[in-house]
């Protein structure tokens, strides 16, 4: 396969290759792992919907804000949070990113923009929000990517937010990850018509749907929409079609609950992103990234399973905040 | 009060629910189901499984994700003389419903002066263990205590849940109806036919002559395994639980201390402003200046629940800090007892992976 798309350099496919090997890789150790229940911990993978979280992250600066969802593993790497923290996050460690705990569904990293997720639906969907507001009083270049499923939507907090955030022109870009379900409710049985795009712009943001979770394609709308909401256009939405592979929590396989037609599946399986990322370059390339990221892997383990527990009086500690 | 019969028929917890749920279906044309996930494969751990198939989807259907306005819904249909159950997953969920339950539905017959009921039963599942963590844990219960106008039912045994819930949707009040995550697998005799447990009537589970033992919903398990390791130091305690809350039946609890002398209330909850001072403050004003006693309160640990799993079990109470709580306040605090328990099998064999 060759890269159409001249706009977008060698070395950005590369990263884009890498950064979802990454996920990939670290979701199937979690898999491998979970049998052993040193994971203990409800994990929602992300198997399947990495390009749409590393597509946006690339676009984005480093400056910028996330605010994802329990599903939050792909965000959190996309994002360049720190592998052996999230991974002593799972093991319940207290080298993890919230020293044990918060787990698998509060990743947090503060040092690259990674906001802490929340495992209640909808809820960051305001706070990105409020957070794009004091970036605005402040004058601030940053802005805030706010990552949601489709099924956050039906709350009423999706609503009021959009109404807010283009009242206030706020710099902030929605990404709703529509895999079509949540839970194992399609997106058919919860919306009396199933138009993510149009209920976006009846708010006055402009939205737009990329196919297919494609990488390049997110990308290069996320670098323009950024742009644009850097420049003061208030907010926008991307509507970014996205399939999970497993089931909605925990390491098992989809099909076995029999909601979704095996077809379905198979054709975003066949259509694997990374894949056809890895395909655009050299092969000694991807062996070099593949190498790296198991050698990255191999080391987080590593660090999850020496990092010894926090002991028990840390149950009482940033019960409040410090001075 | 009515005890089981010697019908041999075992059920586990959340059989019992499922099974009330049906009856009253097939009873009452009225009464319907509504809740996410209700009608998927799951079946909110077996308590729905199938209903949508045996009693069509208008009567047992997933709903979009927007709890404030499908307790709103709730309420509308309950008004117009429906009798909804509308189930959540999480009772951490049902901050989410605080507006349409507080504001109207527990206002709705006082408001329009008995122009009205909301007969509506709320069902919340308190989560527990592999890392449900600060958003997947919380029992809110003593929140609803707070309000008139709610009733709260906490039953512990299959048998309870059984009577509960029949007696929940039978009654023309709003009702939050809490299940603990780990009773789904606790077995016991449940009578076919259908039966009401009864709004404020506590069970008096064992008799003893030392302490008092009020623990509310799962805290019950190990308030009766706490009782258990008393026996082998010679404390008798009297174990109770409430099971319905709200209205609550202070008379058994205040007639079992003033026979002890002694009250622990083990919350599955945090402890200020809550169940636990309640029942002291209830038992104070029944027993103060008549008869003195010691008194004491257990629950979780003043923070958001961790998920680590060594931090979650100083987060818990259990059967071993129960005994010793209650060894303590008999014996007096420098006795020493060490003992050593396992981790109860429910929680032990807990794998998630939710
Ligand atoms: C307010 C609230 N209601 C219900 C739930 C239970 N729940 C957890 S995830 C989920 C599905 C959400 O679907 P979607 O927003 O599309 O995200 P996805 O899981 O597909 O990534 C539900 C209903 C919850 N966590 N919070």
């Amino acid at each position: 396969m060759k890269n159409n798309d001249p706009s977008i350099s060698a070395d950005t496919i590369a990263r884009f290759y890498k950064q979802i090997r990454r996920i990939r890789r670290v979701e199937e150790t979690v898999i491998d792992l979970y049998p052993t229940d040193k994971i203990k911990s409800p994990v929602h993978l992300s198997i399947g919907q990495e390009s749409v979280s590393v597509a946006v992250c690339e676009a984005l600066r480093p400056t910028d804000v996330v605010f994802g969802t329990y599903r939050g593993h792909a965000l959190y790497l996309a994002k360049y949070g720190d592998m052996k923290a999230m991974m002593a996050e799972l093991y319940g460690k207290a080298d993890g990113c919230a020293r044990g705990k918060a787990g698998s569904m509060h990743l947090v990293d503060m040092k690259v923009g990674m906001m802490g997720t929340s495992a209640i639906v909808a809820t960051s969907i305001s706070q990105a929000a409020g957070y794009a507001f004091a970036l605005k009083q402040r004058k601030s270049d940053a802005i805030v990517a706010c990552f949601y499923g489709e099924g956050a939507m039906d709350e009423g907090a999706w609503h009021e937010t959009m109404n807010f955030a283009a009242l206030k022109k706020l710099p902030v870009l929605f990404v709703c990850e529509n895999n079509g379900y949540a839970i194992y409710s399609s997106v058919k049985d919860r919306m009396s018509s199933v138009n993510i795009c149009a209920r976006s712009e009846s708010y006055g943001i402009p939205a737009a749907r990329i196919e297919n979770g494609d990488t390049r394609k997110l990308y290069a709308k996320v670098q323009s929409d950024a742009a644009a909401i850097r420049a003061g256009s208030g907010p926008r939405v991307i509507e970014a079609m996205t399939c999970r592979w497993r089931d909605h929590v925990g390491p098992g396989e989809d099909r076995v609950h029999r909601y979704r037609p095996d077809a379905e599946l198979n054709a975003w399986i066949a259509a694997d992103e990374m894949k056809k990322l890895g395909e655009l370059l050299p092969a000694t390339k991807r062996a070099e990234i593949d190498r790296d990221v198991e050698a990255e892997l191999a080391a987080a383990i590593t660090f999850a399973e020496q990092s010894p527990y926090p002991e028990d009086r840390e149950i009482y500690d940033h019960v409040f905040a410090a001075e | 009060m009515s005890s089981p019969p010697s019908d041999a028929r075992t059920l586990t917890y959340g059989q019992a629910l499922l099974e009330a749920a049906r009856q009253e279906m097939a009873r009452d044309a009225g009464v319907f189901i509504m809740g996410l996930g209700v009608d998927d494969a799951k079946g909110m751990y077996g308590t729905t499984a199938n209903l949508h198939k045996e009693f069509g989807a208008d009567r047992c259907f997933d709903t979009p994700l927007a709890e404030d306005a499908m307790t709103g819904v709730a309420i509308g249909a309950a008004l117009a003389g429906m009798r909804p159950i509308h189930v959540h997953q999480r009772m951490d969920f049902l901050l989410l419903c605080m507006n349409q339950l507080v504001n109207m539905a527990a206002k709705s017959s006082y408001m329009f002066s008995g122009a009205v009921s909301v007969p509506l039963v709320v069902r919340a599942i308190i989560g527990r263990s592999w890392g449900q963590g600060a958003q997947h844990s919380q029992a809110f219960h003593s929140y609803f205590m707070h309000v008139p106008g709610l009733k709260i039912f906490a039953p512990t045994t299959p048998y309870d849940a059984k009577g509960a819930m029949i007696a929940a949707i039978r009654d023309p009040n709003p009702v939050v109806f809490m299940e603990h995550r780990m009773l789904y697998s606790f077995k016991g005799i449940v009578p076919e036919a259908a039966y009401e447990v009864p709004f404020g009537r506590a069970r008096l589970l064992t008799h003893g002559k030392h302490v008092t033992i009020v623990a509310v919903s799962y805290m019950v398990a190990e308030a009766l395994r706490a009782k258990h390791l008393l026996e082998e130091v010679g404390i008798e305690a009297e174990v109770i639980d409430p099971v319905s809350l709200a209205p609550l039946d202070i008379d058994t609890i205040v007639t079992s201390v003033s026979r002890t002398g002694r009250l622990l209330v083990v919350d599955t909850s945090w402890l200020t402003c809550g169940f636990s001072g309640e029942i002291l403050a209830l038992a104070l004003e029944r027993l103060g200046g008549k008869q003195a006693f010691q008194a004491k309160r257990m629950g979780y640990a003043p923070t958001p629940c961790p998920t680590t799993k060594p931090l979650e079990n100083v987060f818990y109470p259990n059967a071993r800090t129960i005994a010793l709580a209650a060894h303590a306040m008999v014996k007096g605090e420098g006795a020493s007892w060490k003992i050593e328990v396992q981790e109860p099998r429910e929680i032990a064999e807990f794998k998630g992976p939710f």
